[in-house]
Parts: C-alpha cells; sequence; structure tokens
C-alpha cells in the first residue's frame, strides 16, 4: 500500500473537482485528486497513486520507473492491480 | 523502456558503488538503517546487500505499517468484524495478519462479513450502498495513507453518512525513528529516509535526528540506484563531517511535504497519548485518533471494542527484525515454521516486510548482483 502505482490523467470530472478518471496499467478507474489540489493537472499528466487517492504529481519517465518496479515486486503489480480492478468504474 | 534503462544502468550503477568504496575505506564499519520496507524489498530484490564493501551494513527497520500493528489490535478488529449486522473492510494485507484470536481471513470463513478494499473510498461507498448496515474501515497505515482516510471520514459527515466508521490504526514515522535511536541495542551511523511518507511529511520532521542525535539522514527513492546514491550521501556526509537532512528523491519529495495532506490529516486526526507498537512497546503520541469532531464516526467508540493486548508467540522474533537488531534469517522459525504461506509473524505476512522481501528474494542475490551491473566485481583501483 505503500508503494504506490502510476496512473495516467484521461479525463477530470467537471462535476467534481476532487475527481478524475485515470488509466493504470490499462485498467481505467476513478481516483480522489483532492490531496493535489494545490498543483495544476490537465489530462495526460501522470499521478503516483496509493489506496485510491492520488499523491504526487509524477512525469512520465517516473511513472515508467515505478510501473518496473511494481512488475519485479513479484505479486506487488498483480495484486495492486487485483484490488483496482475489483473496483474499477 | 528507454526510461527505465537508465536507473539499472550498469555504468551508473558501478560508478556510484565506487564512490560508495572510496568514501567507506576499510578502517570503520558503517550501519545505516533503511527505515521503509519498500526499501527493504528493492534491497532484498536487487542483491543491494550483496554489492556494497562488507564494512556498509544495511538494517531493516520499523517502516512497514502492517508489520508494527500488534497482535492485540488484530483480536480487536476480529471483535469489531463479528458485531452482528457489521461489514468489516481492510486493505489485503491485513487479512493473514495472525492475532490471537486467527486472523480475519479465518473470522471471514466462520462467517463474518469481512471484505476486502482497495481504498478508503470503496468502504465508504459500501456504506451508501448498505444503509441497513454498519461498515467499519480498518485503516492502517504512515502518513501515506492516513490522508486518504482523512479525506474519505470528511466526505462522510460532509456527505451524513452515519453508518460508516473507521477503526484507526495510523501511527506516525517520527517516533519510532526516535524510539530506535533512544534504543541502546542499536548502535547506527545514518538512516535512509522513507520515499513515500516523506511525500506527505516533508523532510523538516527529521531534523531533530541530525540535531538532536548527531546522525544524517538522506531520503530516497525506490529504485536501486536512488538507494546506492543515497549511501554514498550518508558516506559522503560522514567523510566531510557534515551531518544533514538531505533529499536524493528530489524527483518526487518536497522539503515541506504535501501541505494540503497535512492540512486534512490535522482536521480529522489527534495523537493518541500512547499506541503498542510490535516489537517496539508503547509509544508516546506515536498514532493518530480521530478528533471529538468526528467521534461519530470513529469505530473504537462506536463499537465494544475489547483492548486486549496480547504478547507475540516466543518463537516470532519480528520485534528484534523491526528495530534492526537482527537480520530475518537469524529468526528462530524463519524459513521453517514461518514463511509466507503460514506466516507466525508479520513481517512474513506483508510484501514489505523484511521476511517476506527476503524470503522471496534473498535466494537469488547473487543472480541480482549480476544483472545490477555485475556489479560485484571488485572496482579496480586507478
Amino acid at each position: 500500500m505503500c508503494l504506490g502505482i502510476p496512473g495516467q490523467l484521461v479525463e477530470l470530472d467537471a462535476d467534481n473537482d476532487q475527481l478524475a478518471r485515470v488509466e493504470v496499467a490499462g485498467v481505467r478507474r476513478i481516483i480522489n485528486i483532492g490531496l493535489l489540489e494545490d498543483e495544476i493537472l490537465e489530462k495526460g499528466d501522470w499521478v503516483l497513486i496509493h489506496v485510491g487517492f492520488a499523491m504526487s504529481k509524477i512525469d512520465e519517465e517516473e511513472a515508467a520507473v515505478a510501473l518496473a518496479s511494481l512488475k519485479l515486486m513479484g505479486s506487488g503489480l498483480d495484486d495492486e492491480m487485483e484490488m483496482l480492478r475489483g473496483t474499477a468504474s | 523502456m528507454k526510461f527505465v534503462d537508465e536507473y539499472r544502468d550498469p555504468v551508473a550503477a558501478k560508478r556510484v558503488l565506487a564512490t560508495i568504496r572510496e568514501l567507506a575505506g576499510t578502517e570503520r564499519h558503517y550501519k545505516f538503517m533503511e527505515v521503509c520496507g519498500g526499501h527493504t524489498h528493492t534491497i532484498y530484490r536487487h542483491g543491494i546487500e550483496h554489492v556494497l564493501p562488507q564494512n556498509v551494513e544495511l538494517v531493516h527497520g520499523p517502516g512497514c505499517p502492517v508489520c508494527v500493528i500488534p497482535m492485540g489490535r488484530i483480536d480487536d478488529a476480529i471483535a469489531v468484524a463479528e458485531t452482528p449486522n457489521v461489514i468489516f473492510t481492510s486493505f489485503g494485507d491485513m487479512m493473514r495478519v495472525p492475532g490471537g484470536n486467527g486472523t480475519l481471513l479465518e473470522a471471514k470463513a466462520r462467517g463474518a462479513d469481512v471484505r476486502f478494499v482497495y481504498s478508503p473510498l470503496d468502504a465508504l461507498k459500501i456504506a451508501v450502498d448498505n444503509p441497513e448496515r454498519d461498515v467499519v474501515f480498518f485503516a492502517v497505515g504512515f502518513e501515506t495513507t492516513a490522508p486518504s482516510t482523512a479525506v474519505t471520514l470528511i466526505k462522510a459527515r460532509d456527505d451524513g453518512v452515519m453508518n460508516f466508521s473507521v477503526f484507526s490504526n495510523h501511527v506516525t514515522i517520527v517516533p519510532p525513528i526516535k524510539a530506535i535511536l533512544d534504543s541502546p541495542d542499536l548502535r547506527l551511523d545514518g538512516f535512509l529516509g522513507p520515499g513515500h511518507v516523506s511525500t506527505v511529511v516533508g523532510n523538516h520532521p527529521y531534523r531533530f535526528v541530525t540535531h538532536d542525535y548527531g546522525k544524517p539522514l538522506v531520503t530516497a527513492g525506490f529504485e536501486p540506484l536512488d538507494i546506492l546514491q543515497a549511501i554514498a550521501m550518508l558516506l559522503r556526509q560522514i567523510d566531510e563531517g557534515r551531518c544533514e537532512v538531505e533529499n536524493q528523491y528530489t524527483r518526487i519529495v518536497r522539503d515541506e511535504g504535501n501541505p494540503r495532506a497535512l492540512k486534512y490529516l490535522a482536521e480529522v486526526f489527534e495523537l493518541r497519548p500512547h499506541f503498542e507498537w510490535r516489537g517496539l512497546g508503547f509509544i508516546a503520541q506515536s498514532a493518530l485518533k480521530l478528533r471529538d469532531d468526528f467521534a461519530a464516526w470513529d469505530a473504537e467508540l462506536k463499537f465494544s471494542v475489547p483492548g486486549v493486548r496480547v504478547a507475540d508467540p516466543k518463537a516470532c522474533q519480528c520485534g528484534e527484525v523491526l528495530k534492526g537488531v537482527i537480520k530475518p534469517w537469524e529468526c528462530k522459525v524463519f524459513g521453517t515454521a514461518c514463511t509466507p504461506e503460514t506466516p507466525i509473524g508479520t513481517c512474513m505476512v506483508s510484501s514489505e516486510g523484511a521476511c517476506a522481501a527476503y524470503y522471496n528474494f534473498g535466494r537469488l542475490h547473487r543472480e541480482a548482483a549480476v544483472t545490477l551491473g555485475r556489479a560485484s566485481i571488485p572496482v579496480t583501483s586507478a
């Protein structure tokens, strides 16, 4: 839960500025972006997601590195993706 | 994956290792603690211990949120989960942690309605969808996950979701570091500071480590090269007679942290007078409880929580592993009675636990060291 998973913003919620749709390794789900209210977030930006919340804005390079690390973590990525998929929307 | 190559670049790794060798010399033994379980994982996964000079030792710290929860809190969680009409929600990791009375998974098998969730917001949604049930979220984690729980509670309040509550086991990172520094068991020369916790709290809270204890601390990222660079930065500080909080993970961590997340934390939580940590015992002001404004959503007030204390099984040495006093393989039951399939202690349950990381990857040390850039080949002195 502490490692985080990178996702790319595909859509900001026009009705709720706390929410955005992200794509994480091919899976889309809604996450909360309220903790990054002080950042300027746009479609296409990458964020590091912990337990359904964007915790840091990252660049594409960092996103690729973080995803590769999770893939190396044995079941790390599988577990994250399974949980994420279970609640995808 | 061209980006990744940069971080796994054998030449870069070799260069940093050469710096580490040069700075470490041979005269003195250096012992650094990596606080974060994510770092422990990287270290074992990539065989970093294997490529460091013999006089540079890494010891593992208490920064694994699942690992530090004492057995009694699991029993409390199970008691709440088995309360009639309750839906008990938890991150997957916590389901397999044994308390004195079994695991949450076993409680589920006995008939309790225990459900995995990915996010506290998913738990809140279950509450909205099941207005006739009481939905409890088992909150664990350091400052990395606590803001998410805080935002969820604010939403529950704003939306008037009264059948939702949180069993808070959130802990804070500074008190255990202080407890370890105060412990006579261990003589450390510096710390690799936690990466993602620091995105929230920033680097300022660690100043006491340098100021009061005279130990350097370098906040580090999670790639093998990040860890190596942070070790080199620690050694350079010592070599130059400096003692500072430095930030290797500037890609993500800002000195001031995330003020917005800190504001939500302060709005929802306050420090508990005491909290029990596995292995470290009771530490004052080391954990978060809900403020009075959120009493209606506090599972500890809403339900009868036994508050039992359960001693760890005699054979289990998670406490000593969490303090860095012993290495995972030095535990009496490591890999025999205690394995990831049948864990006795928490360090074997969580993927961030030192024992699970060593069990799963330690055996690959040699192979990993080669992948890391044939870096184990001694660097010839120029």
